[in-house]
């Protein structure tokens, strides 16, 4: 049969290319959500500027980036894997099993989160307990866990004017989805022994929280249309449009650069990369690639990566961070502790 | 006993006001679907349309010495910020590569900056109202246009709207499609084969079938998981390349051209293979100058619908790391690659308002090729088709 003729003989030449696959000058990375534009943006500016590929960069989440770069040394595994939190003692103990032994740390800046509304209202100062209760599916009443029954802000307390709960924030995909989940709710229910002690991060279902898409701009039009709604989104955005938007204290604390890096502002976290060093005579673009991040036109005060929203860290962190990076200063296990 | 005249003709008006009430249903269902496909296929274009021009400014790029380190440098102050920053980052290779060009100034149109591109679009963008000022100033000595994307054609993705292109996506389509033909047509039509013409009919063969049409139906994300199992962690085949993507496609391609080809082979009438018998062909002799090529059309065309099939899944996709930034065009199976719909996925989730009509430009693309496939199907289908 031609039809199956010609199939074979694609087949070969297909197999044939197999064959030729290039040494490794592509360096693979991993890791967080939250991450990823950033590290996307630094793989671009790689690969032009560059004689070496564009690095892959897949959005796996912190977690799922630490699973695959512990799985061993050798080409099937990553070099690179970002994070919105530090390594756990668990995940370098499983690397360590696995014979990933060498890892250099490299902290890149903040990121943090913004609780903010249309700025015709007047603002809103808010604890982590007030947005739990008005945010979570079940909240503990009279010591006993029922399904949400606020619809007001000022059934949660006194103090909060009399106005509809609507909060729109980012969907389950979303990184700034797992930050809120896990700085704010979990962080909050932690609290209420009602829980436990257990993390309960499950956001009510009845039309109090809106999922406003992962487009952080969708939200900042919402919020400008709709006065009785507050948004949860990426902080970046808020600096953005601050002749719309006014952000709400949380804890007393307001959202700006200095708060955030400072680790005041509580809806904030640090943003890591893990390199893995016995990767590095294989792949030597990977160091190039880490000094390209940590130089300062990209993660520092007037880098591209503020513009798309990281948030710096103060200059002698950063000077520390990209030392760290250049000696390639071994991650031990009692730093982690 | 009989009905009288009248009985029979109430009845007879009954029965034809049931049937016009049906055909007007089926006429409001169809219309329905139409009114709905109009509505999708008008919003694709509006959106999508505008993400093939793209602006562009004419500048007066300085290559010099300070240019050749500090790329912003290249261009008078005044317009700085409305050029492309992928256009300027490539100055110090461009010089290095051409040393001639070295201390020239050149008149260049060259990419305008993606907010400017928004600002003559009409879109909502982030440009001052000064530098909107120098941009009306700039249309009106003809100093800036939009002109024909051809960028959007030939490049990779970009973190950069105004650089972002589907070819990258588009190659590793074509690649993973190849691969997946490559796999599952010659197995697929085997099989089918096997199960028609030669398999005898017991159990055995009759739980086969069963599986197979149970496959058919299985969620597609499933595949996905089968492959970074099997192909992935068990022959470590490497991750985000269209080969595995290939070979997971591929699965789920199977049982949709099995199914198809055992259908092809069934419509070829029994006379033929009898009369083929008859003057002493032997069993794979009866199929392969007979049976095959009576069957062949109805084998292609739902070859094809299964891959037009694959083509526009990304689930099992994402399990095998194909949903990633791929900004380089090109390569082999071998490289890592994704493909039109992850390409259009990736786009949707961009943070910068400028995607969304690049967006809306993927899908347009998809689309066409997608009906171009079906076209070819329903085609070969015409052309070749045989009533017995």
């Amino acid at each position: 049969m031609k039809f199956i003729g010609k199939s074979i003989f694609i087949g070969t030449v297909a197999v044939g290319m197999i064959g030729v696959a290039q040494a490794r000058d592509q360096i693979r990375i991993v890791g967080s959500s939250t991450v990823y534009p950033f590290a996307s943006y630094v793989a671009e500016e790689f690969g032009a500027t560059t004689s070496y590929p564009t690095p892959v960069i897949e959005s796996t989440g912190s977690g799922g980036g630490m699973r695959l770069f512990c799985n061993g040394v050798g080409d099937d595994t990553p070099d690179i894997t970002n994070s919105s939190r530090r390594m756990k003692i668990s995940e370098f103990e499983r690397c360590a099993e696995n014979g990933v032994t060498d890892i250099t740390e490299a902290f890149i800046g903040f990121d943090g989160i913004a609780f903010a509304q249309s700025a015709e209202n007047d603002p809103m100062p808010v604890t982590r307990e007030q947005i739990f209760k008005a945010v979570a599916a079940k909240v503990p009443v009279d010591g006993e866990l029922v399904d949400n029954p606020y619809t007001n802000w000022q059934q949660i307390d006194d103090s909060l004017p009399d106005r509809e709960i609507v909060i729109v924030g980012p969907p389950t995909t979303s990184g700034t989805r797992d930050s809120f989940e896990e700085l704010v709710l979990e962080a909050a229910s932690e609290e209420f022994p009602e829980y436990g002690g257990e993390a309960y991060s499950d956001v009510r279902t009845d039309g109090g929280w809106v999922d406003g898409g992962e487009n952080d701009n969708l939200i900042v039009q919402r919020l400008t249309q709709d006065r009785t709604a507050f948004g949860v989104f990426g902080y970046s955005f808020l600096e953005e449009n601050s002749n719309a938007l006014i952000g709400s204290t949380i804890d007393g604390v307001e959202a700006t650069p200095q708060t955030i890096a400072s680790g005041d502002y509580p809806v904030a976290r640090s943003m890591f990369f893990y390199l893995k060093n016995q990767h590095g005579e294989e792949v030597p673009a990977m160091y190039e690639y880490a000094d390209l991040f940590m130089s300062e036109q990209m993660f520092g005060d007037m880098g591209y990566l503020k513009g798309i929203g990281l948030i710096p860290a103060h200059e002698e962190a950063r000077e520390k961070a990209r030392e760290q990076v250049a000696s390639r200063a071994k991650l031990e296990k009692a730093e982690l502790e | 006993m009989s009905q009288s005249l009248d009985e029979i003709t109430l009845q007879l008006k009954r029965r034809h006001r049931q049937s016009r009430l049906m055909k007007w249903l089926s006429m409001g269902a169809l219309g329905l679907a139409g009114l709905f496909l109009v509505f999708f296929f008008t919003d694709m274009l509006m959106k999508g349309l505008p993400a093939f021009q793209q602006a562009q400014i004419q500048v007066k790029a300085h290559y010099s010495e300070q240019a050749s380190k500090m790329p912003p440098a290249a261009v008078d102050e005044d317009i700085r910020d409305l050029v492309s920053r992928g256009w300027l980052r490539l100055i110090p290779r461009q010089i290095q590569d051409q040393p001639k060009l070295l201390g020239t100034t050149r008149t260049e149109w060259v990419l305008a900056d993606g907010q400017v591109d928004q600002y003559l679009k009409d879109h909502p963008n982030r440009l001052s109202e000064d530098a909107r000022a120098r941009v009306d100033e700039m249309v009106a000595q003809g100093r800036a246009e939009l002109r024909f994307n051809l960028r959007f054609f030939t490049s990779g993705d970009s973190k950069m709207p105004e650089l972002a292109g589907i070819m990258a996506a588009a190659l590793g389509t074509v690649w993973t499609m190849l691969v997946t033909l490559v796999i599952a047509f010659p197995i697929g039509v085997m099989t089918a084969i096997y199960l028609e013409e030669f398999a005898p009919d017991n159990r055995l063969t009759q739980l086969i079938e069963i599986n197979i049409n149970n496959l058919a139906a299985i969620p597609s994300i499933l595949f996905g998981l089968l492959g970074l199992a099997i192909f992935i962690n068990f022959f470590g085949v490497p991750r985000s390349t269209p080969l595995v993507g290939g070979m997971t496609l591929a699965l789920m391609t199977l049982p949709v051209i099995i199914i198809a080809t055992r259908t092809a082979l069934r419509s070829v009438p029994d006379s033929i293979r009898h009369a083929a018998f008859g003057v002493g062909c032997s069993r794979w002799q009866v199929v392969r100058d007979h049976v095959l090529p009576l069957a062949m059309p109805g084998i292609m065309t739902g070859s094809i619908i299964g891959l037009a099939q694959a083509m526009g899944e990304t689930a099992p996709l994402i399990i095998v790391g194909m949903v990633a930034f791929i900004p380089d065009v090109g390569g082999t199976i071998t490289d890592a690659a994704t493909v039109l719909p992850a390409q259009v996925f990736t786009w949707s989730g961009e943070p910068d308002r400028a995607f969304v009509e690049k967006t809306a430009g993927g899908i347009v693309v998809l689309l066409a090729v997608l009906i171009a496939l079906n076209a070819t199907a329903v085609l070969l289908r015409r052309k070749f088709e045989r009533r017995w």
